[in-house]
C-alpha cells in the first residue's frame, strides 16, 4: 500500500512540477511563443522526461556492491545497460562515420542519409556474418567439446565458482558456453538463412507463376494458401514436427532438415501472398505485353521482366521474414523440438541457462548467460529490423 | 442494414468453409505418420495381437474418410476421445482415464483468462500511447517509442519473459515469476499470479497495436477536413480525439483483433516459460510425448479461435466503415 503512495506522491508533485515548469519558463523567456503555446500535457512530458533523467544518473552512480557485501544487482545491470548503450551508439556512430569517408561515391551517398538505428543495424549484421562465417576460428573450444568442469559460473571469478579459462562459464554437461554461444550463430543464424531463402524459392516461384499465367492455376495456389495461412504458424509448425520426428528416426534423416522444409513451405505462404500482388501489378504494365508479343517464354517474362522489377519491396521482405523465421526457429528450440543437439543453437541454451537467473540477487555475472543467448537472438531481429525500418521509408518516400 | 447482415453472414459462411478445410489439413498431416496410432500407443511392447486389439478399439480398421467424419463428429460433440498418456495409464491398470475433453476444458478457461487480462492493460495503453505519438510525432518521446516499439516487436517473447522476471521477480520481488494457479483460487491471488505473463504479452502486442494507432491517425492528418479543424483553432488534441480518431477507428479495431489472434501464438512460448497451466503448455507437452488425439485437439481449438478473431477483425472493419458498408 505505501508502494501506492509513493506513486501517488510523486505523480503529484511532477503534475504540480510542470505547471510551475511552464510558468517558470514564460516568465523567463518573456513569453516567447514555445512557451506560451505549450499545453500541460507538453510541460508534463519535459518534467517527467527531466525526472527519469535525474533518477537515471542518480541510480547510475550508486555503490555496486552494498554494506552487507552483496552486490547491489539492480546496479550492475543498469550500468552494463547504460554502458552497452552508450558503446553501441558510438559504434554505430563510427561505422556511419566510416562509410561516409570510405567507398565508393554511391555507398557514401548512402551513408550520408542513413539514420544511426539504421546503421547500427547493418553494423551488427555485419558482426553476426563474420562470426558465423568464421565460428571455427573464433572460438576457443568445439561446440558439442565436454571440457572437464560442468556449471563452470561466469565471469571467470574462483572465488564465485568460476574459471578464468571459461570466461563464461561452462553449462551443465561442462561444454564452454562462449564456444557454443559463437557456434550458435552459425547455426542458428545460417539455417535460418537456408530456411528463408527457400521459403522465397518457394514462395516467390509459385506467385510469380500464379500472376503471369493467372486462371485455374491461381486460384487453387491462392484458395491451398488461404488454408494454410488460417492456421497459427508456430501451432502449424509445432503440429508438423511431432509428425517428423517420428518420421526423422524411420527414415534417418536429421530433424533439422524437416524443420528447415516444413518452416520454408510454411513461410513460404506469406511470401507468396506478396509476390503475387506484386506480380500482378507488373503484369499490366506495357513493357510485359511487349516482351509477350516478342514471344518470349515463361521463364524470360518471370525471372527478366517481373523478378528485377519486383526486387525492392522483395528485399524488404527478405528482411521481415527472415526474422520471422529466425524467430519461429528459435521458438522451436526453446520449447525443445527445433535444432538437436549436440549442434549449439540460441533458443535450447536459453531453456538450458534459464535457472541461472535465479542467482542475479547473488552474483549478476551468473544470470548474464541466458539473457546473452536471448539477446543474441534479440539483437539480430532489432537490428534486421532497423534495416528493413530504413529501406522502406526510403522507398516508399514518406518523409513523414 | 440488409447489406451489413448479408456480407457478414457471407463471411460466418467462408469462415466456417475455412475451418472445415483446416479440420481436413489437420487431420490428414496426423494420418501420415508412418506406421499408426496402435504402435505408437503400444511402443516398445507392441505385439500383432495387442496392436489389432487397439486398432479395433479406436476403430483405426476403418477406411480414413470414415474416421474423420467420426473425428469431426467427436469434435463437435465436445468428444475429443482419450489421450494416449492416458490410455497407457489405464493400460497399466490406473483407475478413471480422463478424456482430452475434461483435460483441455480448465486449461481453456485459464488461457482465456490470461488472454482477457492481457487485452485489457494492453488495448488502452496501446490506444493511448498511440494518440500521444501521433499528437507528439518527431519528438524525442515519438522517437524513442518508435525505437522501443521496434525493439519489442523484434525479440522473441522469452527474451522479454526472462528480463522481466530477472527485474520483477528476482531483483524487486514483486510478482512471483511461477504461475502455478490453480482451481477455486481467490481471483486477486489468481491475478497477481498471471500478471508476469500477462506484462510479457503485453509487452509484446501493445507496440504492434500502438505503431498502428499512430500510423493510422497520422494518415488521415493530410485530410482536408483535419486542416479545417485545426484552422478553427482547435487544440491539437481535440482535433486528434474528436477528428481524426474516430476515422481511424476501422484500422486500429482491425489491428486489435489481429494482435488478440497473435496472442494465440505468443501464449505457447510464454506460458511454457512461467509454468502457466494453459492449453499453450499442454499442447506443447503433448508435442513432445507425441500424443495425437491431444495436439490434433489443441491444434484444431487453436486454428478456430484464430479464424474466428480474424473474421471478428474483418467483420468489424466492415461494419466501422460506411464506405465498405455500401459497396458500389
Amino acid at each position: 500500500m505505501s508502494n501506492l503512495m509513493w506513486l501517488a506522491i510523486i505523480l503529484a508533485v511532477l503534475l504540480g512540477g510542470a505547471y510551475v515548469f511552464r510558468m517558470v519558463g514564460q516568465a523567463a523567456t518573456g513569453n516567447a511563443p514555445k512557451f506560451r503555446d505549450m499545453g500541460y500535457g507538453e510541460a508534463f512530458g519535459y518534467v517527467l522526461g527531466g525526472a527519469l533523467l535525474v533518477w537515471a544518473v542518480y541510480y547510475y552512480f550508486q555503490p555496486q556492491v552494498a554494506e552487507t557485501g552483496v552486490p547491489n544487482a539492480g546496479v550492475v545491470f543498469f550500468r552494463w545497460a547504460v554502458q552497452g548503450f552508450i558503446i553501441a551508439a558510438i559504434a554505430a556512430f563510427l561505422f556511419r562515420l566510416l562509410g561516409r569517408t570510405v567507398g565508393t561515391a554511391g555507398s557514401k551517398k548512402l551513408f550520408r542519409s542513413m539514420p544511426l538505428t539504421a546503421a547500427f543495424g547493418i553494423l551488427v549484421i555485419l558482426i553476426y556474418t563474420f562470426v558465423a562465417i568464421f565460428a571455427g576460428a573464433i572460438a576457443p573450444y568445439g561446440q558439442a567439446e565436454i571440457l572437464g568442469a560442468a556449471n563452470v559460473m561466469a565471469g571467470g571469478d574462483p572465488a564465485l565458482g568460476g574459471n578464468p579459462e571459461y570466461p563464461l562459464g561452462t553449462d551443465q554437461i561442462g561444454r564452454d558456453i562462449l564456444s557454443r554461444l559463437i557456434y550458435g550463430a552459425q547455426n542458428t543464424v545460417g539455417i535460418a538463412f537456408i530456411t528463408t531463402c527457400l521459403a522465397f524459392f518457394i514462395g516467390g516461384t509459385l506467385g510469380f507463376l500464379a500472376s503471369t499465367l493467372q486462371g485455374w492455376l491461381d486460384q487453387l495456389l491462392s484458395r491451398s494458401v488461404d488454408v494454410l495461412m488460417a492456421i497459427p504458424s508456430l501451432i502449424f509448425a509445432l503440429l508438423l514436427m511431432t509428425i517428423a520426428s517420428v518420421w526423422s528416426v524411420k527414415l534417418g534423416i536429421p530433424l533439422t532438415i524437416f524443420m528447415v522444409l516444413i518452416i520454408a513451405v510454411i513461410d513460404s505462404t506469406r511470401v507468396y501472398r506478396l509476390a503475387r500482388a506484386v506480380g500482378l501489378n507488373i503484369v499490366v504494365m506495357d513493357y510485359i505485353e511487349a516482351a509477350k508479343l516478342r514471344g518470349e517464354g515463361l521463364g524470360y517474362l518471370v525471372f527478366k521482366e517481373i523478378l528485377p522489377n519486383a526486387m525492392a519491396p522483395l528485399l524488404a521482405e527478405f528482411g521481415l521474414r527472415f526474422c520471422f523465421v529466425f524467430l519461429t526457429i528459435a521458438a522451436l528450440s526453446f520449447l525443445g523440438v527445433g535444432i538437436q543437439p549436440p549442434l549449439a543453437d540460441w533458443g535450447t541454451m536459453v531453456r538450458d541457462l534459464a535457472p541461472f537467473i535465479n542467482f542475479a540477487a547473488f552474483a549478476p555475472t551468473a544470470a548474464v548467460t541466458p539473457l546473452l543467448a536471448a539477446g543474441a537472438i534479440a539483437l539480430l531481429t532489432v537490428a534486421v529490423n532497423f534495416v528493413v525500418d530504413w529501406m522502406l521509408h526510403k522507398t516508399s518516400g514518406l518523409k513523414e | 442494414m440488409r447489406s451489413i447482415l448479408k456480407i457478414v453472414l457471407q463471411r460466418l459462411g467462408l469462415g466456417l468453409v475455412t475451418l472445415f478445410v483446416v479440420s481436413i489439413v489437420i487431420f490428414v498431416a496426423v494420418n501420415s505418420l508412418p506406421g499408426d496410432f496402435a504402435e505408437a500407443i503400444l511402443g516398445q511392447g507392441a505385439t500383432p495381437e495387442s496392436v489389432a486389439t487397439i486398432r479395433r478399439d479406436l476403430g483405426l480398421d476403418q477406411p480414413l474418410v470414415v474416421r474423420y467424419f467420426d473425428w469431426l463428429k467427436g469434435m463437435l460433440t465436445f468428444d475429443l476421445g482419450t489421450s494416449f498418456a492416458q490410455l497407457n495409464f489405464a493400460n497399466f491398470g490406473g483407475a478413471g482415464s480422463v478424456t482430452v475433453a475434461e483435460q483441455i476444458a480448465p486449461r481453456l478457461s485459464n488461457t482465456m483468462f490470461l488472454a482477457t487480462v492481457t487485452a485489457c492493460i494492453a488495448v488502452p495503453l496501446a490506444v493511448f500511447l498511440g494518440i500521444l505519438a501521433a499528437l507528439y510525432r518527431n519528438t524525442a518521446f515519438d522517437k524513442a517509442a518508435n525505437m522501443f516499439t521496434l525493439s519489442s516487436i523484434s525479440s522473441p517473447e522469452f527474451f522479454m519473459a526472462y528480463v522481466l522476471i530477472l527485474f520483477l521477480a528476482v531483483l524487486n520481488p514483486v510478482f512471483p515469476s511461477l504461475s502455478n494457479i490453480f482451481e477455486g483460487m481467490p481471483f486477486g491471488e489468481r491475478l497477481e499470479k498471471s500478471m508476469l505473463p500477462a506484462l510479457t504479452l503485453t509487452l509484446v502486442v501493445t507496440a504492434h497495436m500502438m505503431r498502428m494507432t499512430r500510423a493510422a491517425i497520422i494518415n488521415l492528418l493530410a485530410s482536408p477536413y483535419i486542416e479545417m479543424a485545426r484552422l478553427k483553432g482547435l487544440s491539437p488534441m481535440r482535433v486528434i480525439v474528436k477528428h481524426a480518431l474516430p476515422n481511424a477507428l476501422a484500422p486500429i479495431i482491425n489491428v486489435v483483433a489481429l494482435n488478440l489472434a497473435y496472442l494465440i501464438t505468443g501464449v505457447v512460448v510464454v506460458e511454457v516459460v512461467f509454468v502457466y497451466p494453459g492449453i499453450g503448455q499442454l499442447f506443447v507437452d503433448s508435442v513432445k510425448i507425441r500424443d495425437i488425439p491431444v495436439v490434433q485437439a489443441c491444434c484444431l481449438i487453436f486454428a478456430a479461435a484464430y479464424i474466428l478473431l480474424n473474421l471478428t477483425a474483418d467483420i468489424l472493419s466492415i461494419v466501422s466503415n460506411p464506405r465498405l458498408r455500401h459497396p458500389k
